[in-house]
Formats: C-alpha cells, sequence, structure tokens
C-alpha cells in the first residue's frame, strides 16, 4: 500500500464490521429455524385456520416457537387479536 | 477401514476441488493411501484439476452402473504415489448417482484405502447430500465474504441433521478451511477476518489458505497446488494437511507482510 493509499483511506467505513455484524444475525435466526420440527410451519397454519374461523386476523398475527432448554422444551403461542 | 471425509461448502467457486486435490496429494504425499472422489456428476473437473482428463476412460457411474469395475475407473496418479482419482460421470441425468451404489463403491474402497476425500458439487441438491452423507469428518471450505460463510452454515446444519452420523445420534467432525484470505484487505478492515469467520461458524479451524496467484498456475496446469512448494498457498494446504493428520502447526500467512520501506511507499507488491 503505497503513500496515496493511506491518504485515501482516511474516513473509509468499516465494511468488514458491517458484514461480520449482518451474519451474526441471519445466521442465528437461520439456526433457530433449523433446530424447530418439520411439523411446526404447518401447525402454525392450521391454528390460523381455526382462529379465523372466529375472529379475523392476519398471517402473521400469530407466532408459534419451540424454545429447548436442557431438560424441557416450551412450545410458546403468540396470538394477537384485533382491537374491538 | 478408511476415513471418509468430505470437502464441501454450499456455496459454489470457494475452492472445493482445488482443496480436495491439495488435500487427497497431501495426504498421499505422507504416505497414506488416498482416493479422491468427484461427486459433482455432469460437472466434472476434478480431472482438470488433478491432470488427469486425458486419462479417463471410465467413471463413477460406470462403477455404479456395474458398467466397469472399480479397477477400470480409478486413475492413478502419475506424480503422486499412493493416490487414486475416481472421476465424476458427465451424464445429465441428475439421479445417477444412487444411495445403495454410493454406499457399495464406498465400502469397498475403504478396504484398501486410508483416505476417502469425496469432493462435494455445489449446492444443497442430491449431490451434495450425496458427498456428505457417509462421511466421517468434514472439511467446509469457506471464503471471507457474506454468501460463502452464510452458505457454509447451511451445510454445518445439513451435515448436522441428515448425515448417517447424524441419524444415529453420532456426530461428523467438522473442520473449517478459510480459502482465498487476503491479509491487506483484513487490515483495512474490508474483509471479515478468521476469527470473525470462526466466531461466527463456531467451527474449529483446519486452515487459512492465502489468495495467490499460485493456485491458478497450478490449475492451468493440472497439478495439485500443494505441489508449488514455494508458494503460499502450498505451504498453508501442507499444514492444514498435518493438521488433519494431528499434528499441532501454527497458523500462517494470517499477517500482511512486512515490506521495506521504499516498497511500501512506492505501493509495489
Amino acid at each position: 500500500m503505497g503513500i496515496f493509499d493511506y491518504l485515501l483511506k482516511k474516513g473509509k467505513p468499516n465494511t468488514a464490521a458491517v458484514a461480520k455484524e449482518r451474519l451474526q444475525i441471519i445466521v442465528a435466526h437461520e439456526r433457530r429455524k433449523r433446530s424447530q420440527p418439520d411439523y411446526l410451519p404447518m401447525m402454525q397454519q392450521e391454528i390460523l385456520e381455526v382462529i379465523r374461523k372466529y375472529v379475523h386476523i392476519a398471517d402473521d398475527d400469530v407466532s408459534v416457537q419451540l424454545e429447548n432448554s436442557e431438560d424441557c422444551s416450551v412450545l410458546e403461542l403468540n396470538i394477537t387479536l384485533p382491537e374491538k | 477401514m478408511a476415513k471418509i471425509i468430505v470437502v464441501t461448502s454450499g456455496k459454489g467457486g470457494v475452492g472445493k476441488t482445488t482443496s480436495s486435490a491439495a488435500i487427497a496429494t497431501g495426504l498421499a504425499l505422507a504416505g497414506h493411501k488416498t482416493v479422491v472422489i468427484d461427486f459433482d456428476v455432469g460437472l466434472r473437473n476434478l480431472d482438470l484439476i488433478m491432470g488427469c482428463e486425458r486419462r479417463v476412460v471410465y467413471d463413477f457411474v460406470n462403477v455404479i452402473n456395474k458398467e466397469a469395475t472399480l479397477n477400470q475407473a480409478l486413475i492413478k496418479d502419475k506424480r503422486t504415489n499412493n493416490l487414486y482419482i475416481l472421476p465424476a460421470s458427465q451424464t445429465r441425468d441428475k439421479d445417477a448417482l444412487t444411495m445403495e451404489g454410493v454406499q457399495k463403491v464406498l465400502d469397498d474402497l475403504s478396504k484398501d484405502y486410508d483416505f476417502i476425500i469425496c469432493d462435494s458439487p455445489a449446492g444443497i441438491e442430491q449431490g451434495a447430500q450425496m458427498a456428505l452423507y457417509f462421511a466421517d469428518e468434514a472439511i467446509v471450505v469457506t471464503n471471507p465474504e457474506v454468501s460463502s460463510v452464510r452458505d457454509s452454515d447451511r451445510i454445518l446444519g445439513i451435515l448436522q441433521s441428515k448425515s448417517m452420523r447424524a441419524e444415529k445420534g453420532q456426530s461428523v467432525k467438522e473442520h473449517l478451511l478459510l480459502t482465498r484470505y487476503n491479509p491487506e484487505r483484513v487490515a483495512t478492515a474490508e474483509m471479515l477476518s478468521v476469527a470473525d469467520v470462526e466466531e461466527i461458524l463456531a467451527v474449529p479451524l483446519l486452515g487459512v489458505i492465502p489468495e495467490s496467484e499460485a493456485v491458478l498456475k497450478a490449475s492451468n496446469q493440472g497439478a495439485p497446488v500443494i505441489l508449488d512448494t514455494e508458494s503460499n498457498a502450498g505451504k498453508a494446504y501442507s499444514d492444514a494437511v498435518k493438521r488433519l493428520l494431528g499434528e499441532e502447526v501454527p497458523h500462517r500467512f494470517l499477517d500482511v507482510e512486512k515490506k521495506g520501506f521504499f516498497k511500501r511507499l512506492l505501493g509495489g507488491k
């Protein structure tokens, strides 16, 4: 790297840090999805349909998550009902 | 019993075949009887990298379909003792490889060889899954670049869930091989560092291969780059092979090479 490169480099953003941060987020997200059983998306869809028989909700108003800790698994079901 | 090692990555063009050729050659140079298998059916290229493209008569699919024996299809490397190549077929039939067929070939090779290196195709389709299914160990080739790191994580997930060892409740030993590494660009924060990639993937580091002109020169000539013992890439592959064999070798070529004052001032390479 020559003297001119040094002069030009000032104020250049740290793109490697941006890459690392983006990767950490997406990789964590994809690992979470991976560790979930295959039936989860289908179950989420069916729960959605049952609720829709009674109230009108959007696709993303139901979230299903399986948390695995050491000796137990918790199935967390989160439904956002519309305000009256 | 041979040790089966898959060289995989998810993403294409990161250096799977270059690494398979170099590592297989390194293992053979260390005295281990080694065979390297090209799993990239339809896009055969290991033969070119190994410099034996004109000696291919029968291939992997011929052996599976019993159109040829294993010994007819195996090509003995001309440069390196103890080294054999099983080329991929150029057929366009995607289902040419069958699980039973691959298992039979690997079982037969297992009796005579110390190491079986499986050069995986890119992607996560059937060919790639077949290449990793029977593996005892996996070398995940990664470039310090976002899409390659993400795809490596994806392939690690497949190794941990869809390999034979995973199905049996065992684990596949994973190794990270970081290729096309450019210490200058890491120093200027333009490229992910070894530590960054290690932190994201959390896989033990087998080696770091610096970006090197020697790799293209080697593939031009059809001689695995590990044979270019003067080049940094060749030396880095030799170190990686030693680590694969259990030796502890310090990592080299991670930092910017020190240049003389004038060279630095003038920006010479």
